[in-house]
């Protein structure tokens, strides 16, 4: 018999309770892992991204879209390697799955994205077939598309010249990521801008956005700033940002995830908080004369007070950790499920979860523990 | 024989809402070494007050108390504690045994406060329930024992370290006649043969016989020492 030896025996002194608690902790950091994901993509997606490349939009919002003229002007721009225009295209599959759809110039995005792999060749015919269009290796392979395939794309924004919504492609070519962390983001369809440009309705000229890649990423503040002042006091001010940023403004536009994310976490570990506080407080009222004994027998209100908490602790660490350990499964089986979020519960948000451990641990076990260290022997054995 | 066991004017007080209530009115005792001392007395007469005073388990208000030639009345609640673990041992009318560990594991309990290695601890353990006459019952939780073999484990619990001093509420209060007996006679073979100093609260004439002498409370006082009279000063 030991000390841990004794911990792990009161923990699960009365099964069925334990076991719930347990199960009310484990549903808590599974959420929390899933949920801090979330958090962690949308606030740190571009950190993989680094600041090679820079991203132009208008300065009132990346919704208004730039003209075409500016293209030029922004290449001429020292320390600017390459650029292309990015027009959101509003993409939707078979009248019901939103795409993340881009009309691109096919050369220049290539220049611009070397991470994105496909062979010379397709490249050379997505530039060259006027209604081509190449889609990530993710995407076809949910939707079970294959090269050479016509693909029926409706776009919610943008209708032809002739009033249709529904525009068809020839697909050229299936993008894959150059690594896995960009294979787990080829879930896009990108569309020749030549054709968009000559058939929408709403006329020619419009670029959307500037995707640009810098010669040197050291010189991306001085760039974005040339960038801009260029266009400053123009009809078509502009905003230039890194990647990072442009992100996290693009997701803004659904609301702010990260408050969101943090007021469901509160809601959901205030009510753990109540459920397992309740829980341990209850089990050490149950156990008054026995740390009464502890404390007759010689151990120390301090070693009784590790007991309670160490329970409290172990407690709170097989439920946390069971929790983030099923989040970070189901966060691989979505990412692998093809819905374009790839969620993936990585150390940080283990590190995150680790303190919440620690930290509800502590905030339920704190006075249960300080009640067992006050405990008066002779009063708890008395039962008073 | 020397006195292990040395009380001089002790008080005890509780405070009662505003009132301070005396319990025990100028206590005066001594036990010696290897003694069997029955305390007995009405309810409310302070028979446990005064066993929870010489097991360290409280302090005085006021008077000395002196254990083995120590001063406990003015020890630290740390090294009161301390001082419990190696010199008392204790026996509870309702056992308090710990319910989720098995006989073993409850005898062996408070020598994780000692410096032996887990074996040692077993072994020891092992001792202690053989002395009692529990040796195959080891591995039993308290739910599977009856009141008489808790009360032994209880009482391997109390020798398992080796303190000199033994205290006992009630020892026999939950048990039939026959069990009774078969507990204070284990009582009376430690004191007898393994040096045991041993001081009972008891309600029942028939267990204070097992005892060398019975010491009386009342109202807080002491009223007489019937037999050994002149191991005590009243």
């Amino acid at each position: 018999m030991t000390k841990t030896g004794f911990v792990i025996a009161n923990l699960f002194r009365k099964k069925t309770r334990t076991s719930l608690t347990l199960l009310s902790i484990v549903m808590a950091f599974l959420l929390f892992g899933l949920l801090q994901s979330v958090n962690v993509l949308f606030n740190a997606g571009a950190d993989f991204l680094g600041t090679a490349r820079l991203i132009t939009q208008a300065r009132v919002s990346f919704t208004q879209s730039l003209p075409m003229r500016m293209r030029a002007e922004i290449e001429n721009v020292p320390g600017v390697e390459a650029v292309t225009q990015s027009q959101w295209f509003g993409g939707v599959w078979q009248g019901k799955d939103q795409l993340v759809a881009l009309a691109v110039d096919p050369l220049r995005f290539h220049a611009v994205y070397p991470e994105w792999e496909l062979p010379e060749a397709q490249w050379k015919q997505f530039a060259e077939t006027r209604t081509a269009m190449v889609a990530g290796r993710k995407l076809a392979d949910q939707y079970g598309w294959k090269v050479g395939q016509k693909v029926p794309i409706s776009s919610n924004i943008f209708p032809q010249k002739n009033g249709s919504k529904d525009w068809v492609f020839d697909l050229v070519g299936i993008v894959d990521g150059k690594d896995e962390q960009w294979k787990r983001q080829a879930s896009q369809v990108w569309i020749n801008h030549g054709y968009f440009d000559e058939e929408n309705q709403f006329g020619s000229g419009s670029g959307g956005i500037y995707l640009i890649k810098l010669k040197d990423p050291e010189a991306a503040a001085k760039v974005a700033r040339i960038i801009d002042a260029k266009f400053e006091n123009s009809p078509d001010e502009t905003k230039t940002q890194n990647e990072k940023d442009w992100n996290l403004g693009f997701a803004k536009q659904f609301g702010d995830i990260g408050l969101i994310v943090r007021w469901i976490l509160f809601a959901v570990f205030f009510t753990l908080l109540m459920v397992v506080g309740n829980t341990m407080a209850q089990t050490m009222r149950e156990r008054v004369p026995e740390m009464a004994v502890l404390k007759t027998l010689g151990f120390s209100d301090g070693t009784v007070l590790g007991f309670v908490l160490a329970e409290t602790i172990a407690l709170c660490a097989i439920g946390g950790l069971i929790g983030l350990s099923l989040a970070t499964v189901a966060g691989w089986v979505i990412a692998q499920s093809g819905i374009p979020i790839p969620l993936r519960v990585e150390w940080r948000v283990w590190t995150a979860g680790i303190i919440a451990i620690l930290l509800l641990s502590v905030a339920v076990g704190l006075l249960p523990a300080l009640r067992a260290k006050r405990l008066k022997i002779v009063d708890a054995l008395a039962g008073r | 024989m020397s006195a292990l066991i040395s009380i001089r004017d002790v008080t005890k007080s509780y405070s009662r809402g505003k009132q301070q209530v005396e319990v025990l009115h100028g206590i005066n005792l001594e036990i010696p070494k290897g003694d069997f001392v029955a305390l007995m007395g009405p309810s409310g007469s302070g028979k446990t007050t005064l066993l929870n005073l010489i097991g360290g388990l409280d302090q005085p208000s006021g008077g000395e108390i002196s254990i083995d030639g120590k001063r406990i009345d003015s020890l630290s609640a740390g090294q009161l504690t301390q001082w419990r673990a190696t010199n008392v041992g204790f026996v509870f009318q309702f056992y308090n045994l710990m319910p989720v560990l098995t006989a073993q594991g409850n005898v062996e309990l408070p020598l994780l406060l000692t410096k032996l290695n887990a074996a040692q601890r077993k072994r020891n353990a092992e001792v202690a329930l053989q002395v009692v006459g529990l040796g195959d019952r080891a591995k039993h939780k308290p739910r599977e024992l009856s009141g008489g073999q808790e009360q032994r484990v209880a009482i391997a619990r109390a020798i398992v370290s080796d303190p000199s001093l033994l205290v006992c509420d009630e020892p026999t209060g939950d048990l039939d006649r026959k069990t009774a007996d078969e507990i204070l006679t284990l009582l009376q073979t430690l004191n007898r043969e393994h040096g045991k100093t041993i001081v009972m609260v008891t309600h029942d004439p028939l267990a204070a016989e097992y005892a060398k002498r019975t010491v009386h409370l009342d109202k807080g006082k002491l009223i007489d020492t019937p037999a050994h009279a002149d191991h005590a000063s009243v």
